[in-house]
């Protein structure tokens, strides 16, 4: 065979990583999010350890704020992978009743996210996660390691992280440490949609535009997809409308478009003008927050 | 408009995706410094390649006015400096991965400060780079640094070199400029063994020869520098070889599968080929290659696979399947390269974890025989080394392991050092050859062994280990419990600070690299008189608890006695009965454990004697005394 395309070498250093991450730990796990990236990275350990099963279970730390569309593509996974699917909700929060509305979009995330996710990996004694993370992402986490350390407070110290070479990765940890592992880190969104057209990868249907109803908050669409919303049914308007990144759904701004396929999203996102993450509001406090975030424990 | 799309996303998206999903990958490495106008390069190839968004342009232009050097015009290099910390400070310092794609590959860009602490970033990125571009400011030339980052990419084995005259529109563009520069470098580069440097005359800030030839340079006929990045040849290279599979994880889904995963590192491999297992030297027939997407007529480099094989052999993770005709050699002392990455020095003696493959062992570096001046490339002697510092050294392993020289083979012949007790990555090195002692030295097969003489002597071998401040009085104890046994009959022989230091050790002094050497000279000869019978004392301060352990794991299960004599450092300066703690305190005498000079207490010793004076040491020797019989060394 020829040389080897860039999407086959990317699929073979992913491979790699995650044997390497479950042979040098004992209690791996994955954290599934339901969303394109997640999508990727469950096809590429389905390969990883065939014909076994991957050796893990997944993790998806809800926020019981998801769109309904992620929870029904979720709960369909294990059936359709065989793979357990471990769901975790932050007690304290659904105890105080901790939404986005009234807590805004900073104690929503930190509660139910970075809260959550410490919770679920210190109850099942997790010490090493697969997560979605790639560096083009954004700024800061250009520079994160594949294999990334974690104290037992689950915080990251960016002075304190290993060097990685060639394709040794070293995933020693001391008791209570963990470990985060970022199988798709050299991976751009491009690839990541170009792989999902390729390898025909199953993805929530949030992704294909569609008639929804929306109301536009400080200038971004959000489709209102339960009743829990505050809205004034008259401001309400049904669009065309897709996502370019899925997550809370009164967090997640939608785009206006007409791709229904998969090619025609990915069309549009060549011909795009802004990034992916530009949909995010938890972005858009500062410069430098997901930094911030990140040495808070936020994945 | 977000890539290098051309009008066929536009037109024609499925065409569009065949051809890219055709793409080959690149990935290379950009030496120089901020002042060369790297961070501007790597930025103007991002913006080139359309790969700024609007929200990135507009972060961009808002930095470029604040914290810009461009006199709030675009600056690229903005667009390219990481964490807020560094951003604010100009500079970055660490390793950064950037990521762009034209009609006709990928590109992973490792992004490393050319500043002074550069070594470990940059030998960390070119670890990973089929290439690397190599900066150079026109109206400077060949600077030291040019030297330093050179030489990196031909240690760490790069075969392909762009070297970028950047900035050329200073200096008018001028043919002359850039031809003496070439040449410069280029006898420069023969003498490091880098050759087929290709120049690339440019300005990073304007755009001339970057996506496409500049009309400011009609006299340069070569490629522009994306041209050449798209072209050049680079994935053959892994394929040619012998093959190499270092196994990852065996999969055994049922017991009728029985599989081996790994990355292919070398060569191709195809079903029916002979290959070896080494270490164990075992040859079988590869029967099957299995993907998730079915089995595979050829496996070639870069591929991540897993191998059937026709015969059921003992396998595990850190074997390397090979080509059965040209098989990797097994050995377990080197001679390496070796790049220091740690704030604590190199510790020689000290054992470290050493990962190469997939194989992780236990490895020990002796003292390096020079390092190397990375500015000047002159050997100077060295007895350790410090955070970015290089070195040649002896390294020797706890058990053999398969390897290929460096230059061959980088994923076999590539290593990093872990340090036990932090478990940071301290070193990283390339192993170059096997030492022929290691052939040579073969163990004596002896008739009369250690049970054997153990018979004889009534009593079971064992080393205790006395450890403690000094004036804690652990010699005192030792004595009395030498007395004791003695007295009962047993072979003994106390080894001590005093009585080696003046002898086998008295070329060493006190400073952290010496104290481990001290440790472990003591360690080995303790095992060859355990080896010999005797129950053995030894009586050192021994301060850092990875030697202990060294000392521990010299010898057989239950041989080693821990015994920390525990006096509190108050009671210990009390005593004083050398007058050490008074020197010390003056300043007169440095690296003075529990001064200036750190003691680790022992974790888990089989015992905790405690010396501050309230327990008489004539009842702490009892006690040793008891745990030995307890322990089943002595009746």
């Amino acid at each position: 065979m020829g040389t080897l395309t860039h999407l086959q070498r990317l699929e073979a250093e992913s491979i790699h990583i995650m044997r390497e991450a479950v042979s040098e730990s004992e209690r791996p796990v994955m954290l599934y999010s339901v969303g394109k990236d997640s999508s990727v990275m469950l096809r590429l350990a389905l390969k990883a350890f065939h014909p076994s099963l991957p050796p893990f279970p997944l993790l998806h730390v809800d926020t019981t704020w998801k769109f309904q569309a992620m929870y029904e593509f979720r709960d369909a996974i294990p059936g359709l992978t065989g793979m357990e699917l471990i769901v975790h909700r932050n007690p304290e929060c659904i105890e105080r009743g901790i939404n986005p509305f009234d807590h805004g979009s900073a104690v929503h995330t930190d509660m139910w996210k970075t809260e959550g996710l410490k919770q679920a990996l210190d109850a099942h004694g997790f010490d090493l996660a697969f997560g979605g993370g790639r560096r083009d992402e954004e700024q800061s986490r250009a520079k994160e390691r594949v294999f990334s350390i974690r104290s037992s407070q689950h915080r990251w110290d960016p002075k304190a992280q290993r060097p990685e070479l060639w394709k040794l990765y070293n995933a020693r940890t001391h008791l209570g440490e963990s470990v985060r592992v970022f199988p798709l880190s050299n991976w751009t969104e491009l690839d990541v949609w170009q792989y999902i057209h390729a390898e025909d990868i199953p993805i929530v249907p949030l992704y294909l535009a569609a008639p929804r109803p929306v109301v536009e908050r400080d200038g971004v669409w959000i489709m209102v997809d339960d009743d829990r919303m505050p809205v004034d049914p008259a401001e309400v308007e049904e669009r065309q409308v897709r996502f370019r990144t899925l997550g809370c759904y009164p967090l997640t701004g939608a785009v206006e478009s007409t791709a229904t396929t998969l090619t025609g999203i990915i069309q549009e996102m060549l011909l795009a003008t802004s990034s992916e993450r530009q949909g995010r509001v938890i972005d858009h406090d500062a410069s430098g927050s997901m930094e911030r975030k990140k040495q808070e424990g936020y994945f | 408009m977000a890539h290098a799309t051309g009008d066929l996303a536009a037109t024609d998206i499925e065409a569009y995706l065949a051809q890219h999903e055709r793409k080959g990958l690149l990935r290379f490495i950009t030496c120089g410094s901020v002042d060369d106008g790297k961070s501007t390069l790597i930025g103007r190839l991002l913006y080139d390649s359309k790969l700024v968004f609007e929200d990135h342009l507009a972060a961009l232009e808002a930095d470029s006015r604040r914290v810009g050097t461009q006199g709030g015009e675009l600056d690229f290099a903005l667009l390219v400096d990481g964490l807020a910390a560094e951003r604010e400070q100009g500079i970055t310092i660490d390793v950064a991965y950037r990521f762009f794609s034209t009609e006709r590959r990928k590109f992973i860009v490792a992004d490393t400060p050319g500043h002074e602490q550069y070594t470990r970033n940059m030998v960390t990125g070119a670890s990973t780079a089929d290439l690397a571009v190599i900066l150079i400011d026109a109206r400077k030339g060949v600077l030291t640094q040019t030297r330093r980052h050179s030489y990196l990419v031909s240690l760490l084995g790069i075969r392909h070199v762009v070297l970028a005259v950047n900035k050329l529109d200073l200096v008018g563009f001028d043919q002359s400029v850039f031809d003496a520069i070439v040449a410069d470098y280029t006898s420069f580069a023969e003498q490091i063994g880098l050759d087929g440097v290709v120049p690339i005359p440019l300005s990073a800030l304007l755009g001339d020869n970057i996506t496409a030839r500049s009309p400011e340079t009609p006299w340069y006929t070569g490629p522009s520098l994306v041209e050449h990045l798209e072209t050049v040849v680079v994935d053959d290279e892994r394929s040619e070889g012998p093959f190499r599979l270092p196994v990852q994880w065996v999969n055994r889904p049922d017991l009728d599968f029985r599989g081996f995963a790994g990355p292919v590192v070398g060569g191709r491999v195809r079903p029916g080929d002979r290959v070896r297992v080494v270490p164990s030297g075992h040859d079988t027939d590869v029967a099957r290659i299995v993907t998730a997407d079915g089995d595979l007529d050829e496996a070639v480099a870069g591929q991540s696979v897993t191998l059937v094989l026709a015969d059921e052999i003992d396998i595990s993770r850190g074997d390397v399947i090979a080509a059965a005709d040209d098989p990797p050699a097994v050995a377990d002392q080197f001679e390496c390269h070796l790049v220091w990455m740690a704030t604590e020095e190199l510790l020689p003696g000290r054992p470290y974890l050493l990962k190469i493959g997939t194989r992780t062992a236990t490895a020990t570096v002796a003292r390096p025989k020079y390092a190397v001046n990375v500015n000047t490339l002159e050997h100077t002697a060295a007895r350790t080394l410090g955070l970015n510092e290089i070195g040649v050294c002896n390294i020797s392993l706890d058990r053999p392991v398969p390897f290929d020289p460096y230059e061959v083979n980088r994923d076999t012949g590539g290593f990093i050092l872990i340090d036990k007790l932090t478990n940071a990555t301290v070193g990283a090195g390339m192993l170059h050859f096997a030492l022929r002692r290691a052939d040579n030295v073969h163990w004596q097969a002896v008739d009369v062994d250690r049970d054997a003489r153990a018979r004889l002597s009534g009593h079971r071998p064992a080393l205790l280990w006395f450890t403690g401040l000094s004036g804690s009085g652990k010699s005192t104890v030792a004595n009395l419990v030498e007395r004791e046994l003695h007295a009962l009959g047993h072979r003994t022989y106390l080894l001590d600070g005093d009585n080696v230091r003046h002898g086998l050790n008295r070329d060493l002094g006190f400073t952290e690299a010496d104290r481990v050497e001290n440790i472990r000279r003591v360690a080995e000869v303790a095992r060859l008189m355990v080896d010999a019978s005797l129950i053995v004392l030894a009586s050192f301060i021994s301060p850092f608890r990875a030697e202990r352990q060294m000392a521990r794991e010299l010898l057989g299960e239950g041989e080693f006695v821990e015994i920390f004599v525990d006096s509190g450092l108050e009671a210990a300066e009390a005593r004083d009965r050398k007058g050490l703690y008074a020197k010390a305190r003056r300043g007169e005498l440095v690296n003075f454990t529990g001064i200036d000079s750190p003691y680790e207490p022992p974790e888990a010793p089989e015992l905790h004697l405690d010396s501050s004076g309230t327990v008489p040491p004539e009842e702490l020797a009892a006690t040793v005394v008891q745990h030995l019989r307890s322990a089943g060394v002595i009746p």
